[in-house]
């Protein structure tokens, strides 16, 4: 085994304990939010999708590149933005407005 | 990998551990989103050092970046909360997908023999990517209804996804000890989607979120592999917490169902029962139904009201009406509580999420353990279009398929209101008995619809 790869090893073997550790505090209610959260985060493999794209030569390169690069995208850009969203609600006291959407003109069937 | 690349990669990994610590607080859960988000600008600028642009490497980097933003800012923009989790899947979908196909581009620079700690994480990231991708597509048509939310089985289906497996088994190892040509790991990737498709398919009902939590710890691991791949730490770290926070908020969900994970996974839930409860359970016993204006006075003189909400409440936008009810009772004097379910709506969370979007106070969500022994001593529990969660044969009847699942006792207050569309069974496909109780009262129609009538009658009362 490789240094390099050793190093590797090691540091996964650690983030494993610590992603156990950190989840284990948190509150039913943030579950989705929490699910929703780490899904922005291994969007990072955006960073390897543009390490495959930007050495693309051949057509099929630059087919997979290009896919790769949009599919993580996508991933981390819609994680982060929809988790935003869940968060948002969880604001403390009620600093708002109360609900105004009350009308019933939206009414499903 | 220069130095500074280096350590912007360890800032990048320490702001995704505090980001996911905050997230475990409401008061904090936005800025540790934020947080993380940070982290991931600062990987993404670290890696800009490490690059060599091809001329069209460049080009495809821009244009899939230009047209990846807006699909994942819209997306998540437009979708409305009670289709979160569908929501989720999809972008978790798409990620495996990425980490699968920049494992194919690696693994064909690598020649035909490339060493074993570049060939194994390959495999592993495109078995494990692409059966995420398709498995959370699945998911995905599953609760957007594009198919059918029900369990799909057929005779033999367990020895079809085993041989699956042993067919991918087998190729990977083929792949990693003698040859690694496209005409090996074309077939691997294609079995891969096709075992995520086949794999989700007998999973149905209450049980998709948490086969989605599965697929999102899948993704991690697979962005992982890609990193041992690509050498790079960012993806390793990264990918590992999530693979890691991810199966054990697995485990915690199934948990919280009082099954086991391989009984979610291979048990195909509700399977026989879900097409014909529907029917069945309406023969012969004799449900109450009651007028707006009747309930609004039971609820107006009571002294403690716990509200139940499910996934009907969700699909009628009922929450800010269900707010206005309590706000109204509470003006009377009524104690009004909300019991909520750790799987109430589609995901643990999904509830609190919908009733803090219509600003109820955090002190009135109760979990499960905390109000269980309150209902005793409650006048009236209004279940507002939740069924499965309040099913007492979850205690009761060993055969039944939630049977061991955790309920809330609603059926132990004094009186029992079930706001409801239909007779029609709940998520998980079976009958309820306690609609037929006869402290029960049933008040049909939309959720919303009807919290508004019993907004005014209160008023009224």
């Amino acid at each position: 085994m490789s240094e390099n790869l050793l190093n590797e090893f090691t540091i996964f073997v650690l983030a494993i304990f610590i992603g156990f550790e950190v989840i284990s505090k948190v509150p039913t209610i943030l579950h989705t939010p929490l699910m929703s959260g780490t899904n922005a985060i291994h969007g990072i493999i955006l960073v390897g999708a543009i390490l495959i794209a930007a050495t693309a030569r051949d057509p099929l390169q630059i087919a997979l590149g290009l896919v790769a690069v949009i599919l993580a995208t996508i991933n981390v850009v819609g994680g982060f933005v929809v988790t935003d969203r869940m968060l948002e609600m969880f604001k403390g006291r009620p600093t708002a407005k109360p609900a105004e959407k009350t009308p019933p003109e939206k009414t499903t069937g | 990998m220069t130095v500074a690349v280096a350590l912007a990669y360890l800032l990048a990994a320490v702001l995704f551990i505090l980001g996911l610590i905050q997230l475990s607080s409401p008061k904090s859960a936005r800025r540790g989103n934020q947080i993380a988000a940070v982290g991931m600008v600062i990987a993404l600028l670290a890696t800009i050092p490490l690059l060599h642009f091809t001329s069209g490497g460049i080009v495809i980097t821009i244009v899939g970046i230009l047209i990846g933003v807006p699909i994942g800012a819209v997306g998540a923009r437009r979708v409305k909360m009670t289709a979160i989790p569908q929501m989720v899947a999809l972008f978790n979908g798409v990620g495996g997908g990425a980490a699968a196909v920049v494992a194919v581009s690696e693994l064909l620079l690598q020649g035909s023999h490339p060493a074993f700690a570049i060939a194994f994480p390959s495999v592993f990231s495109i078995v494990i990517g692409s059966v995420s991708f398709a498995g959370s597509l699945v998911a995905f048509a599953k609760l957007q209804a594009l198919m059918t939310g029900s369990p799909i089985t057929y005779p033999g289906q367990q020895i079809v996804n085993g041989v699956l497996a042993l067919a991918i088994v087998a190729l990977a190892a083929y792949l990693i000890a003698v040859s690694s040509t496209a005409i090996i790991f074309v077939p691997l990737l294609i079995l891969g989607l096709v075992l995520g498709v086949a794999f989700v398919l007998p999973i149905g009902g209450a049980d998709m979120p948490v086969v989605i939590s599965m697929l999102n710890a899948f993704t991690g691991l697979a962005v992982a592999a890609s990193g041992f791949v690509l050498g790079n730490f960012a993806l390793i770290v990264a990918g590992t917490l999530v693979g890691a926070s991810g199966t054990l908020l697995t485990k915690l969900m199934s948990d919280a169902m009082g099954r086991s994970l391989g009984n979610v996974l291979f048990g195909a839930f509700g399977a026989v029962k879900a097409g014909v409860a529907g029917v069945a359970g309406a023969e012969g016993k004799s449900v109450r139904s009651g007028t707006p204006e009747d309930i609004a006075t039971l609820l107006a003189y009571s002294r403690k009201v716990i509200i139940v909400p499910g996934y009907g409440l969700a699909v009628a936008q009922g929450q800010h009406a269900v707010k206005e009810l309590a706000d109204e009772l509470e003006k009377r004097g009524v104690e009004v509580e909300y019991a909520i379910h750790p799987v109430a709506g589609r995901m643990p969370g999904h509830m609190n999420v919908l009733l803090a979007e219509a600003n109820v106070p955090y002190d009135q969500l109760k979990e499960m353990d905390q109000i269980n022994d309150e209902f005793k001593s409650t006048d009236v529990a209004l279940v507002v279009g939740a069924n499965d969660v309040v099913n007492p044969a979850a205690r009761s009847s060993p055969g039944s398929p939630i049977y061991g699942m955790p309920i809330l006792n609603a059926d132990e207050a004094k009186n029992i209101v079930f706001m409801k569309r239909s007779m029609r069974p709940g998520f998980a496909g079976i009958d309820n008995e306690l609609l037929y109780d006869p402290k029960t009262v049933m008040l049909f129609g939309d959720a919303k619809d009807s919290l508004m009538k019993l907004v005014a009658a209160v008023k009224a009362a």
